[in-house]
């Protein structure tokens, strides 16, 4: 009974964890099987334990050459996106002008709309245009759907910056480019960084998109694709876990950076 | 003679030089927006016309296509895969539903219970993207393969005899069915559903939890009366960021499923890339993309939540 009325006050706890579990345990599967011996073209079953793969991550064929060109234009489309995107965020934010609801619209409907449907009409438009499907058109496709999620994302920062800080900047004799460089850029830093750091893992993962708009260009993305038809070397596993523990070290120093500032200003 | 502020929006005026730099001019906000927007009108509206287009063209890949407003093509796209969005919409609403009853909690867990750990709690939900979700849609493959751990706790339990006669698993095995993939559309767009739901729980003021209770409601009731209408906003954003991207997903049915559950977005694959009949392609994504709207709207009408989306 004690240990039935424990569950009950920490089911939501419980349950959350659970979660958690779920959503975690392919990222353990893809770890464990990263030191793998498999038998075979496929590493879906476990044989032997073996360090192969991570002393030699690039000895696959081609994968090392999707990676960095999936980094490529990962590092482009965010270069992009943040640029254009910021323009837009601070344009919406900042100013009244005509037609700002339809542009409103024009920003969320990308997000809104399923990527195959993007995919395809895309592809149509490269099509009757006659052009080379690669590198180009890759890039032209990331940088379209990251832009909506950096303007919200710097929206959503510049929105609750207080107005009063620029002001109180010019009051002091600050030029509107000081100001800029000063003032409003060091605040709306953080989501503009956010922004970045969703559309660089946004078109790093993408796959849909670039499936219909790559031509013969191969992405990491597709890469892996084609190794789940003609056998999954045990290296994808390998750049797979090492991605894992990149991202959660890079947010974790992020994380230490901004306490430490924090404790400096108090 | 049109001087540089009467000229209409997103016209290229002649770049404003001799304007003095102090003074804002009015036209700051369009010159801020026009390479941004001219890229989405280029690469994203403009595309949709050129689909449109060639939804209602006949002819073949050799011969060429000529727009012949023959809009047969629609009919004919529904005839023949009506079951594949039948089955596209089942499978993202169950996924959806699932994203919901599994993400609440945790949602839950970091904004009122997590405490300290809020913060490593945060990034083990957003960490896993940075693994190729490929990668880990085929990790899946190794959790339910015939005869794993997974499948051997089912069948020990007697779950996939229930599961099998419902039709969602097919005799002892978990991969290739419906199952499996609702359980990948699930898992993959999860994290769609706990953020947005995190940052609305996250807004509600801990007092409103306290007065609930003062006012004698227990912990279930002040949820059902306080909480969960207050996350509504999180509610319809997750369900959204979670419905719209798994109804047009080919890659879970593709590499977790069989022939037997092939949603839309394999055929619209297949149609263009494979089969180049490019005007049955457009005819079904502009079906998808009209169905998914319509479901969108009513769904937002209902929900009463027009103004927070």
């Amino acid at each position: 009974m004690a240990l039935l009325r424990w569950l009950k006050s920490r089911l939501v706890v419980i349950a959350g964890l659970l979660t958690l579990g779920y959503l975690l345990l392919p990222n353990i599967v893809v770890t464990v099987f990263s030191f793998n011996n498999p038998k075979g073209r496929f590493n879906y079953e476990w044989q032997q334990f073996s360090t192969d793969a991570w002393t030699d991550p690039c000895g696959v064929a081609d994968l090392c050459g999707s990676l960095s060109l999936s980094l490529q234009i990962a590092g482009w489309a965010t270069l992009g996106a943040t640029v254009l995107g910021t323009m837009i965020a601070f344009a919406l934010v900042r100013y009244r002008f005509r037609a700002r609801g339809a542009v409103n619209s024009l920003i969320f409907l990308p997000m809104a709309m399923p990527e195959v449907v993007m995919a395809a009409s895309l592809l149509t438009l490269f099509l009757n245009l006659g052009a080379q499907l690669g590198f180009w058109t890759i890039l032209i496709a990331h940088i379209m759907f990251c832009l909506s999620f950096v303007v919200t994302a710097v929206k959503a920062r510049v929105m609750s910056m207080d107005p009063r800080l620029e002001q109180a900047a010019q009051d002091l004799y600050a030029g509107p480019v000081q100001t800029f460089v000063r003032v409003t850029l060091p605040i709306a830093a953080p989501g503009i960084a956010a922004g970045a750091l969703l559309a660089f893992a946004l078109s790093f993962d993408d796959f849909i998109i670039t499936n219909f708009n790559a031509g013969s260009t191969v992405t990491f993305p597709m890469f892996v694709w084609g190794s789940a038809q003609r056998g999954t070397p045990v290296q994808i596993n390998v750049i797979g876990t090492a991605m894992f523990i990149v991202a959660v070290l890079f947010v974790l120093a992020g994380m230490v950076i901004g306490n430490r500032r924090n404790r400096q200003k108090a | 003679m049109t001087t540089v502020t009467d000229a209409p929006p997103l016209a290229p005026a002649p770049a404003p030089k001799e304007r003095p730099p102090r003074r804002r001019g009015r036209l700051t906000p369009y010159w801020l927006l026009l390479p941004g927007l001219l890229w989405l009108v280029v690469f994203f509206a403009l595309p949709m016309v050129y689909q449109a287009s060639t939804s209602v063209q006949t002819g073949s890949l050799e011969e060429g296509y000529k727009v012949t407003w023959h809009f047969a093509t629609y009919w004919d796209a529904v005839a023949d895969y009506w079951p594949q969005f039948l089955r596209s919409i089942a499978y993202a609403g169950t996924a959806t539903i699932l994203c919901l009853l599994l993400g609440y909690p945790l949602a839950y867990l970091i904004a009122f219970r997590a405490g300290r750990w809020r913060n490593l709690i945060l990034i083990l939900v957003i960490a896993p993207f940075f693994t190729s979700f490929l990668i880990r849609t085929l990790a899946w493959k190794t959790i339910l393969a015939d005869g794993g751990p997974v499948v051997g706790a089912l069948n020990s339990l007697h779950v996939l005899d229930v599961t099998s006669w419902l039709g969602v698993t097919a005799g002892d095995r978990v991969l290739a069915t419906p199952l499996a993939v609702v359980c990948g559309l699930t898992y993959n767009f999860l994290p769609f559903m706990i953020l947005p739901l995190y940052t609305s729980l996250e807004r509600i003021d801990g007092r409103l939890h306290e007065a609930a209770g003062d006012l004698y409601a227990k912990p279930f009731t002040t949820f059902r009366k306080v909480t969960f209408p207050l996350s509504m906003p999180g509610v319809v954003s997750g369900t959204l960021l979670t419905f719209i991207p798994a109804s047009g997903d080919y890659v879970n049915a593709d590499l977790l499923g069989s022939t037997d559950t092939r949603m839309v977005g394999n055929v619209i694959q297949t149609q263009f890339l494979r089969i180049l009949d490019y005007p049955t392609a457009a005819a079904l994504s502009f079906i998808l993309m009209a169905g998914i709207l319509a479901i969108v709207t009513l769904y937002i009408r209902k929900s009463g939540t027009e103004d927070l989306v």
